[in-house]
């Protein structure tokens, strides 16, 4: 087994099938973040119908990963989880809210709103929890022997607390440009004119955690500003990608800026994972050390290698079912 | 009062597995049920079947929904307040768990999304494909996560090294001693729970002189089905018991208030067991009836709580009295089965009022005897996790204090609350609505997007029928 790095593959595994999550949970939580700020209730409808269909198999995505890395990188599981209890819970509740919402919002007449706040506020603060896991990652655990010996709160921090609203402001980019992409006339109008502000809000956010993190990180600070290298090809290109958007948003195209996003997306996710290399439980244990057994690392891959792309295979064939725009008073809407 | 993180995290554990477990048994059992449908619909193009299949899938969005997003929580619990568990046995469960989101959690979410939205929009094969996905895709599920279940009931394939599971054999782990038997015994209950319950709303109908055709149809399907299926129960519940006594010896004491070791036990019908003086009051049992059925002998030695020390005994009276309720429950439904078949048989079954009666109260009981049996095989391996390897106390997050645990507890069983009565009244709402009398082809204008849009019953206009 030496000729084979399975860690390495499992980190490669893992890191896609969180980066699946992001993008794919990603939008549907920012057509929740937006929900309040729809121009109607029509639009709220249209959005929702809009994601209906795929939410659950993109939660799925989120099960996936915590599964994956209970078996591959049990030492991550079992630190994240009791260190961000507090957060954990408020993610799971916040998905619970906004998975009832889906159903009961459109059987509501009378307390339709109540199920917009539960859409809102469920896509909100999982999304937030979701940001401030990302924070956490970055500042570091307080471990002894591979088990967490820390405070309930030691994740809530300034640090954590602006990754998290930094989530929400991406989250919410990903769900106005997939409301581009599926809807017309007048939601779509509102959605062209919010998307640039997001953008904006989001490239702050890049800005702020960019000086943010080596300042509170020596040892990211040592990678990225060291010796100048082709580690700054990220952030340069973050910015080509976001004024690509800004360009295309501009001439009104309807699926470039919601691809131009996830690619926005993807460099963020990036540039976090180079900055903390080799490192799955900072500041001291390497994925290598939170790796499980290679036998089972492997007895799992042999399986992941078959499955996952037959995943893949039957989640885009529904997303084909399920093409095209959303029709105003459609559906659901309609009663 | 000090907060005890160990017995809040317990409570916690069984609240939100017993609150998940609801769901999926029944959702097992009908997801086959509409296949079923779904395929006969096929073959026979009979629109009965049609009906009954759109009707039943409407409901069965509703439980499914409930049942996945509380399925959430359970990925994270064991990390949460097991994280000394989870690393532990990470080796053998984590592998376990992954395989069951890709070959069973993707497989339901995604064709279930093509079954509710799907019928116009691809071929009726395909769309009968989906069905059938769905339903696999819940067994798959069952048979990783029991798997995982009964390996921490009876550990096989696996050592001990370091503090760490290590594996000696993934077959001998997955297929571990229990499994067989504890598979069997909650897919036949998956089947009773979705058979009682289509045949209790069937049985409903026809007393309120509704929907005929479809709920004669129905309640013969599962009069028949529940015929074969309750008496089978018993049978894999003795199987079930008997590996359980070879394998955990204290749990069947635990389950007859059974407390010194001794030959021609009897079997108890009631009572209260005292764990403080190991032993119990008001006993009432039948002479030698447990040693018969443990160990097929009247004068049978079986062995007593007294033989292990006390803080390896489970407690007694939860298991003594759950195991019971399960038992009685059982006897119940064999009878109500068997007499509602020989109506059938003789052709009485739709015009016999009481029973039909029978039928709709008996709705909730299946949950309860599923509910009963979880804590008879989770309460009665007390104290392990991993049965001889590791206890519940040293399973434990070190970092977790009592008040964390309790607020999240509060905050489950508030969240929870909101999500069971929100979902029971809508599901009453669409079994009261009932089935649309014409089912009009939705076509492209009705086209549904989102995963429980079948469900299309207002919430707060019960007098109006379906998807108008």
């Amino acid at each position: 087994m030496e000729l084979i790095d399975l860690t390495l593959i499992w980190v490669l595994l893992i890191g896609f099938g969180v980066f699946m999550y992001v993008l794919m949970d990603g939008f549907d939580l920012g057509v929740g973040i937006l929900f309040p700020f729809a121009p109607s209730d029509e639009s709220r409808d249209e959005m929702m119908n809009s994601v209906a269909p795929v939410w659950d198999g993109n939660e799925t995505w989120l099960i996936l990963g915590g599964a994956g890395l209970l078996a591959a990188f049990p030492m991550i599981y079992s630190v994240f989880l009791p260190a961000l209890y507090i957060g954990v819970f408020l993610l799971l509740a916040g998905l619970i809210f906004r998975g009832i919402a889906f159903e009961f919002r459109f059987k509501a007449t009378t307390h339709k709103h109540w199920w917009n706040y539960a859409f809102f506020g469920g896509s909100t603060v999982a999304s937030f929890a979701q940001g401030a896991v990302i924070g956490s990652y970055v500042q570091g655990f307080n471990v002894i022997d591979g088990r967490y010996v820390g405070g309930a709160f030691d994740w809530l921090t300034p640090f954590t607390l602006m990754t998290g609203l930094g989530v929400v402001a991406g989250y919410a980019l990903l769900g106005v440009t997939w409301t581009i992409m599926k809807t017309e006339g007048k939601t779509q109008d509102w959605a062209f004119k919010l998307a640039p502000r997001l953008l904006m809000i989001v490239l702050v956010f890049f800005v702020l955690v960019s000086i943010w993190t080596p300042l509170t990180n020596e040892r990211v600070m040592t990678r990225w500003f060291d010796h100048v290298n082709w580690l700054w090809v990220f952030p340069a290109l973050t910015v080509a990608f976001a004024g690509w958007v800004f360009l295309q948003l501009r001439k009104r195209a309807e699926t470039a800026p919601f691809i131009g996003s996830m690619t926005l997306f993807s460099m963020f996710y990036l540039g976090i994972l180079i900055s903390m290399w080799p490192l799955a439980v900072p500041p001291d244990y390497t994925f290598w050390d939170a790796a499980s057994d290679p036998g089972s690392q492997l007895f799992l891959l042999i399986g992941f290698l078959f499955l996952i792309p037959i995943v893949l295979g039957y989640t885009a064939w529904t997303y084909w079912v399920f093409r095209g725009k959303v029709k105003p008073g459609a559906g659901y809407a309609g009663h | 009062m000090e907060l005890d993180p160990l017995l809040i995290s317990r409570i916690q554990f069984a609240f939100v597995v017993s609150f998940h477990a609801i769901f999926p048994v029944f959702s097992i059992g009908l997801a086959a049920y509409i296949a079923l449908l779904e395929g006969l619909y096929f073959k026979t193009e009979d629109p009965v079947y049609l009906k009954l299949s759109k009707f039943w899938i409407k409901i069965f969005a509703i439980v499914f929904g409930m049942g996945v997003v509380s399925g959430i929580v359970m990925a994270f619990q064991f990390g949460t307040n097991w994280s000394n568990y989870s690393y532990a046995a990470a080796n053998f469960i984590g592998p376990l768990l992954a395989y069951e989101v890709v070959t069973a959690f993707f497989l339901e979410a995604t064709f279930l999304g093509v079954l509710l939205f799907g019928r116009d929009k691809v071929p009726h094969g395909m769309h009968l494909f989906s069905a059938c996905m769905v339903a696999v895709g819940t067994f798959i599920s069952s048979f990783w996560i029991l798997s995982a279940n009964s390996w921490m009931q009876t550990p096989g394939g696996v050592e001990m090294v370091d503090g760490m599971i290590q594996m000696t054999s993934w077959t001998q782990a997955i297929f571990n001693s229990s499994f067989p038997y504890r598979f069997a015994h909650f897919a036949i209950a998956s089947f009773i729970t979705g058979g009682f319950v289509v045949a209790g709303v069937s049985a409903w109908y026809l007393l309120r002189d509704r929907h005929h055709d479809m709920a004669r149809k129905a309640l013969k399907m599962c009069v028949i089905m529940l015929a074969i299926a309750t008496p089978l129960q018993l049978y894999s519940g003795d199987m079930h018991g008997l590996n359980t006594l070879e394998e955990q010896p204290m749990k069947v004491a635990a389950m007859e208030g059974h407390w010194e070791t001794s030959t021609g036990v009897p079997l108890l019908l009631f009572a209260i067991p005292d764990a403080e003086n190991e032993t119990n009051h008001f006993e009432i049992g039948i002479p030698k009836l447990a040693s018969l059925i443990l160990t097929h002998d009247l004068d049978g030695e079986v062995a007593g709580l007294t033989s292990v020390p006390r803080e390896e005994r489970p407690p007694v009276g939860i298991v003594f009295w759950s195991f019971r309720i399960m038992v009685a429950i059982g006897m119940l439904m064999i009878a109500i089965a068997l007499f509602a078949a020989w109506k059938l048989f003789r052709g009485t079954l739709y015009e016999s009022r009481g029973l039909l009666k029978i039928f709709s109260y008996m709705i909730p009981l299946p949950f309860v005897a599923v509910i009963a049996g979880w804590f008879v095989t989770e309460v009665g391996r007390q104290p392990w996790i991993i049965q001889g390897i590791m206890t519940v106390g040293e399973g434990l997050t070190p970092s977790l204090s009592g008040w964390m645990a309790l607020t999240t507890l509060i905050g489950y069983i508030a969240v929870y609350t909101v999500v069971f009565a929100s979902g029971v009244f809508y599901l009453r709402k669409v079994i009261i609505a009932g089935p649309a009398e014409d089912e009009k082809d939705t076509g492209d204008e009705g086209r549904p997007k989102r995963p429980w849009s079948a469900v299309s019953t207002p919430l707060e206009d019960s007098a109006e029928p379906a998807r108008s």
